[in-house]
């Protein structure tokens, strides 16, 4: 209970004061395109330069949390996720908001992410030296195994059939491949200068979403008279919150899947929203109504990536191994205050850090209360004629892309892919599995060359993948995934053909 | 008509040179006169890229109204992607060569690709003007390794060539010339596994996926709880780890190649007077108090070079290397 001891140091008016601003400026900047948790935080650091320790930390912990829940705001009301974390959440999210119920998705957003978020960092306080050792387990194996098993996924995540879902998902692992292997440094498919240092993940989520959403909406607009205007919707807050918070099962897939991920070195957080959407659908009673604006898509979605922010920083906090790419960067943020991970960090600089972790504790109540009152106030997004809509979005989209790493290639790269996938999408393809493909692809990759390269030089590649009780879980778990979508579906295909039969 | 132009172009051009002469030099009596930018090849975050922040904090620190060392504020810009290649083959070809941006290099890691693959950059063409930063590289194992000293792990090498996995930063990296150095010394076959990074090529050491690897001393000193140092790949032992003996110590013969300089550049084109104002200023912004304070606290190496300490380490370097890396050209 040590961790109460430092409760206090968060409500001074200095750190509270960063905490609201940065929960404020989080959940602005995560709901623009391009400006992912990773970019928020690594943007902050340099702020935090002349700033106290403790303070520096809170600023970036509230600007991690806050940017991973904002993300959901532009992925619900303009069907553009935030950051790869709010992928899923835009498949049943956006839905909700055509059918005029964006208040209501939104609501179901910050209750979520509160509460996943409250249980990550819960996790964090009382489980860190357990799940850390554990943490350590994941090698190359193990990680290869987890990129399959979000492979088996792709094909029935937000696409008509799982054959051009599967598809999607070649494309974009093939996509992957481009530029420089990091591994091996040899340049791969590089036939133009912009291509050498391959396909940016949030260069490629902000061109398969938001150029498609700009096209669409301009198709809209050649008739300006005949608007469709979404109503934001008249919902209260407390029946939606108290709604969400009896959503027990899907609260608790999307957590304790968040809470896995999270702690899983170089899984990626980007996958933990995911992973908890496709099981909360194959779990579900009814899986047709996901994808059609089903309240327990956005709710397993929104709980998991925020469940996962938590857990990231135990083998950060303890081993220096950063458990997603965000928490990656706030380990520079960390170092340049002079703490350096491992047991110290809870020893010699107990205050700082349990200030920091107690912070991340009331970052979640801002974000829940701040998020709550803009979700109530940004109706008049939705009432933004499309046209108006469309030249904003894509303005973000160019810059959020060149702002990633000032690269004027990222911004072909996605304007290209943001065609292409507009055409596409008159084909019946959906974006998230591309996305999904571009970002296990490599994960897939690196730890296959890592683990062929350890396995030949020990008893051979195949026994190292399949030896340990890790690898065995991990490969139970890909052969019950490929085997339950094949039975979902051959179930659909006979009830479909039963009612042809019955007609 | 004809002939007309032709002497007006004549007039013109000869106009334009005197008057580009003459701005030339104004110019560099001015400069610097607006902020200066630096390019960092890697992800925000990384170590060379919070050393090369704190490394430039006091560039626009004055005393009295004149300026202490540069003389005008710096700023870090990152162009990250293919090990560093995209950001400096950018800054050899199309950065201003105004003096306006400055780059940050890690040696040996550029020479070594500007050896092996065609790039648009080697060291004809960067100019340096100061060196910060030596993180030397380091031989370590785990926590729970049968290896307790290099004499174990080269005997075991011997007995089973081919058997050892060794983990470091990526390829071409000072992690990977370390281990090529070392395998060659000691005439073992190991295998280099790398890493997404050197966090990743330590989490491989530390949960055991490797037997051994070559890393940051920096990063190594911190985590000395969780692994074992055995060695150090320099030519003299470090502050940090007085204790741990230096590969030659150790009985392999391995010089400093591989130790990781990091300090700042230009593209070669940037009028001499500015490189002299740089290579005057830049080691001073170095040396400011705060600056050598917040790189303690961040245990991070300092080693400050003057513009012709480092021309000179860069030539001896590509020497070294391009001996080393001559299997392995592409």
């Amino acid at each position: 209970m040590e961790f109460l001891n430092y409760f206090g140091n968060v409500f001074t008016v200095y750190h509270m004061s960063l905490l609201i601003g940065g929960t404020l400026a989080g959940l602005i900047l995560g709901a623009l395109p391009g400006l992912s948790p990773t970019m928020a935080v690594a943007l902050m650091i340099p702020f935090t330069f002349h700033m106290e320790p403790a303070a520096g930390l809170i600023l970036l912990g509230a600007m991690y949390t806050a940017t991973v829940a904002g993300g959901a705001i532009s992925a619900i009301l303009v069907n553009v996720p935030g950051a790869p974390a709010n992928i899923a959440t835009a498949l049943d999210g956006h839905q909700l908001a055509a059918k005029g119920r964006a208040a209501e998705a939104l609501f179901y957003c910050f209750t979520s992410s509160f509460v996943g978020g409250v249980i990550g960092i819960l996790v964090l306080i009382f489980f860190t030296p357990p799940l850390a050792e554990f943490a350590l387990k994941f090698g190359p194996t193990e990680l290869f195994w987890i990129a399959i098993l979000g492979i088996t996924i792709i094909g029935t995540i937000g696409s008509k059939s799982v054959i051009t879902g599967l598809l999607s998902g070649i494309i974009g692992i093939s996509l992957s491949t481009i530029g420089a292997n990091p591994m091996l440094g040899e340049d791969r498919f590089v036939y133009s200068e912009h291509l050498e240092s391959g396909i940016h993940i949030v260069a490629a989520l902000i061109g398969l979403f938001a150029i498609p959403q700009v096209l669409t909406l301009l198709e809209k607009s050649k008739d300006a008279k005949d608007e469709e205007v979404f109503e934001l919707g008249e919902y209260s807050v407390m029946t939606s919150v108290l709604y969400n918070l009896t959503r027990i099962k899907a609260l608790s897939i999307g957590s304790i899947i968040g809470v896995i991920v999270g702690v899983i070195p170089g899984a990626g957080g980007q996958i933990a929203g995911l992973v908890a959407y496709d099981q909360a659908k194959k779990m579900s009673k009814d899986p047709s109504k996901f994808g059609k604006g089903e309240p327990d898509g956005v709710i397993a979605a929104e709980s998991a990536n925020n469940a996962m922010v938590g857990p990231s920083l135990v083998p950060l906090l303890t081993l220096s191994i950063p458990g997603s790419p965000t928490a990656a960067v706030l380990l520079g943020g960390l170092l340049i205050h002079g703490l350096f991970p491992g047991p110290s960090l809870f020893t010699e600089h107990a205050e700082v850090t349990w200030t920091f972790i107690n912070s991340l504790l009331v970052a979640q109540v801002f974000m829940l209360i701040i998020g709550l009152f803009l979700s109530q106030h940004c109706g008049w997004i939705m009432k933004v004629p499309s046209h108006f809509m469309a030249a904003t979005i894509f303005i973000l989209a160019v810059f959020g892309t060149y702002s990633i790493q000032t690269s004027y290639s990222d911004v072909l790269i996605m304007a290209g892919l943001g065609v292409m996938m507009y055409l596409g999408s008159k084909l019946g393809f959906s974006p998230a599995p591309v996305v999904l493909g571009i970002i296990l692809g490599p994960i897939a990759e690196d730890n296959f060359l890592q683990g062929k390269l350890i396995g030949e030089a020990g008893d051979g590649i195949i026994p190292y993948f399949t030896s340990g009780p890790l690898n065995m879980i991990m490969i139970a778990l890909v052969v019950l995934s490929i085997a339950y979508s094949a039975y979902s579906e051959s179930k659909m295909r006979k009830k479909s053909l039963e009612m042809k039969g019955a007609a | 008509m004809n002939h007309l132009t032709k002497k007006m172009k004549i007039v013109a051009s000869a106009a334009l040179l005197t008057l580009g002469a003459s701005t030339l030099s104004a110019y560099a009596e001015a400069y610097p006169e607006r902020p200066i930018g630096v390019m960092v090849a890697y992800n925000p975050g990384g170590a060379t890229d919070f050393q090369a922040r704190i490394a430039t904090l006091a560039s626009a620190k004055m005393k009295d109204d004149k300026p202490l060392s540069v003389g005008q504020p710096i700023y870090v810009t990152n162009k990250p992607g293919a090990g560093g290649r995209k950001g400096w083959n950018w800054f050899a070809s199309k950065a201003p060569k105004d003096g306006y941006m400055m780059a940050a290099y890690n040696v040996p890691h550029f020479i070594a690709q500007s050896i092996v693959f065609d790039t648009k950059y080697n060291i004809e063409n960067l100019e340096p003007v100061g060196n910060w930063g030596a993180d030397p590289a380091v031989l370590i194992v785990g926590k729970d390794s049968q290896f307790n000293s290099v004499k174990d792990l080269v005997d075991f090498a011997k007995a089973n060539p081919g058997k050892v996995t060794v983990s470091g930063a990526g390829k071409f990296v000072g992690h990977h010339i370390a281990h090529l150095q070392f395998a060659k010394a000691s005439g073992t076959d190991l295998k280099y596994v790398p890493g997404k990074g050197g966090v990743g090529a330590m989490k491989l050491v530390k949960g055991g996926q490797v037997m051994a690897g070559f890393n940051n001393l920096s990063d190594a000193a911190r985590a000395k709880n969780d692994i074992k140092i055995l060695a150090v790949a320099d030519l003299e032992r470090h502050s940090f780890l007085p204790d741990v003996p230096t590969l030659k110590e150790s009985g392999v013969d391995v010089d400093n190649s591989s130790v990781n300089f990091r300090g700042l550049m230009v593209p070669k084109g940037t009028p001499q007077a500015v490189i002299d104002h740089l290579a005057g200023t830049v080691p001073t912004m170095f040396k400011d108090k705060k600056t050598l304070g917040k790189m303690k606290q961040t245990n991070s190496p300092v080693k400050i070079m003057s513009r012709d300490e480092v021309v000179a380490m860069w030539k001896e370097r590509q020497a070294a290397l391009t001996v080393l890396l001559a299997g392995l050209k592409k």
